[in-house]
C-alpha cells in the first residue's frame, strides 16, 4: 500500500465526500469525514517521511508513465504543504463538530462535510500533483466546494459573499487555464517537468512571457494579494466558523504554493525574476499589502473582519519573501506559510468559541471576554502574540528570516516595513485584548465558556504555535531545504 | 545538580513559585509564605553560582536549538550575576513588603498580582543568564508582556492608557530597532553569542557599526534614553510594590544591563571606544541625566519624582557603558546594583506613606516625618544613595563613573554628573527634610490614627536601607564581580 500512498492520500478523501453525503445523518457524516481528515493527517506524516529520507517521489497514476499520464510528483515543499493542509484539517474537524452543529441547520449537515472532504481532497492534490491541467482541475474541486460551504454561514451576506468569491474565484481559475493552455500549445506538454525542460528553449517567443503573465494574475488572485484580495473579507467573515478557519489557514497557503511551483520549478527562477522581473511586481505590491490591509484591519469592529485583513497583510509577508528570489526569501515564505496557517487558524478558531458562545465576534460584544470566557480569550492572546512577532513564537521565527533575508540584499527600509507591520499587529490585537479584559462584561447576558471539544483543538494549534516558535529547527531546515529544492542550489 | 543545571534551575525556580501561587490561591497566607520561599531558595541558588564565578567558569546551560545556528541558551557571566543577584535578593524583600501594602491598601487580585510578579522574575533573571542576542531578547520581551498585567493591575481606564504607552513604547523601540540591530549583527557577525571583547570588530565600516550602536541604544527602550521615556512615568499607575521592584530593579535594570552587556559583549571596549557614534550617544545619555533631573524636580507627586529621578539614573548607567572604558563599565555595572538597593528604598518609602497617610503628594508630607519617622530615615538614607554621598553605596558608583569621564577626557560630561547629582540633592532632600521640620498643612489629618507602614513593610524597608548603608563600607562583592566582568575571567 505504501508504494500506493501518495494517490490515497488525495482519492480516500474524495471518495469519501459521497460517501458523506449519502449517509444523510449528519453526526454519522461527521464521522466520514473525521476519518477522512485523519487519514490524510496520517498519510501526508508518512509521506514526509519518506521524502525527507528518500529524495523526491514519482507516481504515476494507473501506470501511465509520465508524459502520457498524470504524474504525481511529491518534493520536499509539496509534502511540507500537503502536511500543513492534512494537519489543519484533522485539527479542524473535531472542533466543526460541536461548531457546524450550532451554525449551520441539521439537515445540510451531511452535505457540508461531503463538500469538506471535497475541498481538503481538492487541496491535497493541488500540493502533491505533478500536472499542470491535473492542478487546474483539483483547484476547481476546493473552490467549488469552498464558495458552497461558504454561503451555508448564518448571516445571509454568506450568500453575496460567496458568490462575490465565486465571481473572482473562477475569473483567477480562468486566466490559470488560459495561462496552462497557452503554455500546452508552445510546448506540447501538461507535465511541470517536462514543461521545466522545454520551456528555455522556446522562452523568447512573445506567447510565453503571456503565458506567465495569466498564471501570475489568476494565482494572486487565488491567494489574495493586494488589490486583487477584495473576495477575501466578506468570506472569512460570513462563512461559518469552522470554515473559515480551515480555509484561512489552507487555501490561500496552497496558492501560495501554486506560485512558488510556477515560478520556480515550471518557468524558472531566472526566467521569472531576470527576464520578467517579477520581484518589481510583487514586493511593491506585498509592501503595500503588510502596511495598507494592517492599517484597514485597525479600524475593522468585527473581529473575523479584522482577522481577514490581517491575513491579506500576512500574504504579503509570505509574497514578501518569495519577491526576493533568494535561498533565505523563499525559505521565509515557506515557513511563514507553516507558521501563519498555525496562528490564524487558533486565532479563527478562538473567534469560533466566541460566535458559539456570544453569537456575536462584533468587538463590543467582547467585553469583559477575559473573565468568562479565559480559554477562549487566552488563546486569541496567545495566537495575537504570534502574530505580533513576539519571541517563543512561531511569528518571530518567520520575523527572524524575513527581515534576515531583506538585509542580505541590504534592503532595510524593507525591512523596516516588517517591523512597522508587526508593530500594527500589535495594535489590532490589542484592540480586542483591552476590551476583553478592561471592560467589564454585561450582568444580565449570561456568557459561559465555550465547550471542550472546541477549545481543545484551538488550544492544539496555540501550543503548536509556540512550540515550533520556541524549537524552530526542523521546520526551518525543511524550509530551508524545500527553498533549495525550488531554486535548485546546494542539492 | 551539575552547574549547567544550577543555572536552568534558578530560571525556572520563580515559574514554580507562580505555580504554587496558583495552586494556593484560596489562602492568602500559604501563597505568600511559598512566595517568600520560593524567592529566598531563588537567592540562595544564585548566590550559589558566585563561587564559581570567582573561580572563572561560566557555567552554561544549552537548551535547543531554536533556528539553526541560534540558541537558546543560559551563560552566567559576572555582569549577568550581578543583575541576577540585586533581582532575586529584591524579590522576596519586596514580597514581604506587598503583603504589607497589598492587604493595607485593600488591593484585589491578588492572586494574579503574586503569579506575574514572579513571571517577571524569572524574565529578569532569563535576561541577565542570556548567553546570547537571542536569548535576552526573548527575556526581554517576555518580561514586557509578563509586566503588563502588573502594570495595568487596577484595569482602570488611566491603566489601559498607561499600559498602551508601556506597550506601545517598550515593543516599537525593541522590534522597530533592537530586533534589526540584533539580525544586522547576526549577519555581519555570524554569531549571536557573547565574547569577550565583541564579536562585530572589523566586520563592516565605522558608520555600519554606529547606526547599529545607535540602534541598540535606543532600541532598549527599557533603558529609558530620552526621547524613548514616557513608558516609564506612565507605568508608575502600578501598585507602589510593581513601581519597586519592576520599575527600579528587574525592567529598567534589565534594559540598561542589555546596553553593558551589549558594550562588553557584542561591540567590546576596544571597538566602541573607537566608534563616533559613541560620543553622540554618550551626549544623549548625559542630556537624559539633566532633563530627567529638571522635570523630576518640577513634580509634586511623589512617585512621578521618582520616575524621572529613575530615568536621569539610569543614562548614568548608560553612559557608563558609552564612556568606553573600564572605570565607565565598572561604575555602570555597581550602579545597577547601588541605585537599585538605594531607589527601592526610596519607592518603598512612597508607598508605605500612601498606605499609612494616603498622601501622594509632596507639599501634603511636611510634618509626616515626626508620625513616620522610620519611614522618612529610610528615604534619607535612600536619597543619599542616588545623589552618591557617603554614607550610602551610590557614592561608589558615582566615584567610579566621574573616574570614567576623567579617563575618557570628557569633562562636559563629569560637568553634567556633578549638576545632576545638585538637583537630586534638591529634589530627593527636599522630601525627608519637609516632612522632618516643616510644619504639617492645615487642612491635613497627620493625627494620631496614622502610623508606620504595616510591620511586613517596615521590615523590608529597614532591611533596603540598612544595606544601602552596608554597600558603603563594603562595595567589595560588587567592584569584584565588575573588575571580573572588564578583565574578562580570572582575578
Amino acid at each position: 500500500m505504501s508504494q500506493h500512498l501518495p494517490v490515497l492520500l488525495v482519492a480516500v478523501p474524495l471518495f469519501l465526500a459521497p460517501v458523506a453525503a449519502l449517509v444523510g445523518r449528519w453526526k454519522l457524516a461527521w464521522a466520514v469525514a473525521a476519518a477522512g481528515c485523519w487519514w490524510a493527517f496520517a498519510a501526508s506524516i508518512m509521506l514526509l517521511r519518506r521524502v525527507m529520507d528518500e529524495g523526491t517521489i514519482h507516481y504515476a497514476m494507473g501506470g501511465w508513465e509520465a508524459p502520457y499520464g498524470i504524474e504525481y510528483r511529491i518534493d520536499l515543499v509539496s509534502a511540507f504543504v500537503a502536511l500543513i493542509v492534512a494537519a489543519i484539517g484533522a485539527v479542524v474537524i473535531p472542533y466543526a463538530r460541536t461548531s457546524i452543529a450550532k451554525e449551520v441547520s441539521e439537515d445540510r449537515g451531511a452535505l457540508f462535510y461531503s463538500a469538506f472532504l471535497l475541498c481538503l481532497s481538492g487541496l491535497l492534490g493541488i500540493s502533491v500533483t505533478g500536472d499542470v491541467f491535473n492542478v487546474f482541475v483539483f483547484l476547481e474541486v476546493s473552490s467549488l466546494s469552498a464558495y458552497a460551504m461558504i454561503a451555508l454561514g448564518q448571516d445571509r451576506r454568506a450568500l453575496t459573499a460567496a458568490f462575490q468569491y465565486l465571481i473572482m474565484g473562477s475569473t483567477g481559475a480562468t486566466f490559470i487555464v488560459i495561462g496552462i493552455g497557452l503554455l500546452y500549445v508552445m510546448t506540447g506538454t501538461l507535465n511541470m517537468a517536462d514543461l521545466a525542460e522545454r520551456l528555455p528553449a522556446v522562452s523568447d517567443n512573445r506567447t510565453i512571457p503571456v503565458a506567465f503573465t495569466f498564471l501570475t494574475v489568476g494565482i494572486t488572485l487565488k491567494l489574495a494579494l493586494f488589490p486583487l484580495h477584495l473576495w477575501l473579507p466578506n468570506a472569512y467573515t460570513y462563512a461559518p466558523s469552522a470554515v473559515t478557519a480551515f480555509i484561512a489557514s489552507t487555501a490561500t497557503k496552497v496558492a501560495v504554493y501554486l506560485l512558488l511551483r510556477f515560478f520556480f520549478t515550471v518557468f524558472g527562477a531566472a526566467f521569472a525574476f531576470e527576464q520578467m522581473q517579477l520581484d518589481m511586481v510583487l514586493m511593491p505590491l506585498a509592501l503595500v499589502a503588510i502596511l495598507g490591509m494592517s492599517l484597514v484591519a485597525i479600524y475593522q469592529e468585527n473581529v473575523k473582519r479584522l482577522l481577514a485583513f490581517s491575513s491579506v497583510a500576512q500574504i504579503g509577508y509570505m509574497v514578501l519573501g518569495i519577491s526576493f528570489g533568494s535561498v533565505l526569501g523563499v525559505t521565509s515564505g515557506i515557513l511563514h506559510l507553516f507558521n501563519h496557517a498555525l496562528m490564524k487558524g487558533a486565532l479563527f478558531m478562538a473567534m469560533g468559541c466566541v460566535m458559539y458562545s456570544v453569537g456575536s465576534v462584533r468587538i463590543e460584544k467582547m467585553a469583559g471576554l477575559g473573565k468568562v470566557m479565559p480559554w477562549t480569550m487566552a488563546a486569541f492572546v496567545g495566537g495575537g502574540l504570534s502574530l505580533i512577532g513576539v519571541p517563543f513564537t512561531v511569528g518571530f521565527v518567520s520575523k527572524w528570516y524575513l527581515v534576515q533575508a531583506a538585509l542580505e540584499q541590504g534592503m532595510w527600509p524593507v525591512a523596516a516595513v516588517v517591523m512597522v507591520g508587526s508593530l500594527m499587529a500589535l495594535v489590532y490585537i490589542w484592540k480586542v485584548v483591552e476590551v476583553a479584559y478592561f471592560q467589564a462584561a454585561d450582568p444580565d447576558h449570561q456568557i459561559r465558556e465555550a465547550p471542550l471539544s472546541m477549545l481543545v483543538p484551538t488550544w492544539v494549534l496555540v501550543l503548536a504555535s509556540f512550540y515550533f516558535g520556541i524549537d524552530a529547527s526542523t521546520t526551518a531546515s525543511i524550509a530551508t531545504r524545500a527553498a533549495e529544492t525550488l531554486l535548485g542550489v546546494g542539492l | 545538580m551539575s552547574v549547567g543545571l544550577l543555572v536552568g534551575f534558578c530560571v525556572l525556580l520563580p515559574v514554580l513559585g507562580a505555580v504554587l501561587v496558583l495552586v494556593l490561591r484560596n489562602y492568602p497566607n500559604a501563597r505568600e509564605a511559598a512566595t517568600l520561599l520560593v524567592g529566598a531558595a531563588t537567592f540562595y541558588h544564585v548566590l550559589g553560582l558566585l563561587h564559581y564565578i570567582r573561580e572563572g567558569a561560566r557555567p552554561r546551560l544549552d537548551l535547543l536549538e531554536v533556528v539553526p545556528g541560534v540558541q537558546l541558551a543560559f551563560e552566567v557571566e559576572p555582569l549577568g550575576l550581578v543583575f541576577a543577584l540585586v533581582a532575586s535578593f529584591l524579590w522576596p524583600v519586596t514580597t514581604l513588603y506587598s503583603i504589607g501594602y497589598m492587604r493595607g491598601h485593600h488591593e484585589e487580585n491578588q492572586t494574579r498580582f503574586f503569579f506575574f510578579f514572579a513571571i517577571a522574575i524569572a524574565g529578569a533573571l532569563g535576561v541577565a543568564f542570556s548567553a546570547n542576542l537571542f536569548t535576552l531578547f526573548a527575556f526581554y520581551e517576555f518580561l514586557t508582556f509578563c509586566t503588563f498585567p502588573l502594570v495595568t493591575h487596577h484595569q482602570t481606564e488611566e491603566a489601559k492608557k498607561a499600559g498602551r504607552i508601556y506597550l506601545g513604547i517598550l515593543l516599537s523601540t525593541s522590534v522597530g530597532f533592537q530586533l534589526i540591530a540584533i539580525i544586522w549583527t547576526w549577519q555581519l557577525a555570524g554569531t549571536v553569542e557573547f565574547t569577550e571583547g565583541g564579536i562585530l570588530a572589523g566586520t563592516a565600516s565605522a558608520g555600519v557599526l554606529g547606526a547599529i550602536l545607535i540602534l541598540f541604544v535606543f532600541g532598549v527602550g527599557k533603558a529609558a534614553v530620552m526621547p524613548f521615556h514616557r513608558w516609564l512615568p506612565a507605568a508608575m499607575v502600578a501598585p507602589t510594590p510593581v513601581s519597586a521592584l519592576l520599575h527600579a530593579v528587574a525592567v529598567v535594570k534589565a534594559g540598561v544591563f542589555t546596553v553593558l552587556k551589549v558594550s562588553l559583549y557584542v561591540f567590546g571596549i576596544d571597538l566602541l571606544a573607537t566608534l563616533a557614534a559613541t560620543d553622540w550617544l554618550a551626549w544623549a545619555a548625559g542630556a537624559t541625566i539633566i532633563l530627567g533631573s529638571l522635570v523630576a524636580f518640577k513634580q509634586d507627586n511623589l512617585k512621578a519624582r521618582l520616575a524621572y529621578s529613575t530615568i536621569s539614573q539610569l543614562s548614568y548607567i548608560v553612559l557608563g557603558a558609552l564612556l568606553a572604558n573600564e572605570w565607565g563599565i565598572i561604575g555602570g555595572g555597581m550602579h545597577i546594583a547601588m541605585h537599585a538597593f538605594g531607589k527601592i528604598t526610596l519607592f518603598f518609602a512612597a508607598g508605605a506613606i500612601m498606605v499609612a497617610a494616603h498622601e501622594k503628594k509632596i507639599s501634603r508630607m511636611h510634618g509626616l516625618g515626626r508620625t513616620m519617622p522610620i519611614t522618612f530615615a529610610a528615604f534619607f538614607v535612600g536619597s543619599l544613595s542616588i545623589i552618591g554621598l557617603p554614607p550610602a553605596g551610590g557614592s561608589w558608583s558615582k566615584w567610579f563613573l566621574g573616574m570614567g569621564t576623567l579617563e575618557a577626557g570628557q569633562y562636559g560630561l563629569l560637568v553634567v554628573l556633578m549638576l545632576s547629582s545638585l538637583l537630586g540633592l534638591y529634589y530627593l532632600l527636599e522630601v525627608p527634610v519637609k516632612a522632618f521640620f516643616f510644619a504639617p498643612p492645615d487642612d491635613a489629618h497627620h493625627g494620631p490614627g496614622i502610623k508606620e507602614a504595616p510591620l511586613p513593610s517596615l521590615i523590608a524597608i529597614v532591611i533596603t536601607a540598612s544595606a544601602t548603608v552596608a554597600f558603603f563600607f563594603w562595595p567589595d562583592l560588587w567592584h569584584e564581580l565588575m573588575t571580573l566582568a572588564v578583565s574578562g575571567g580570572a582575578s
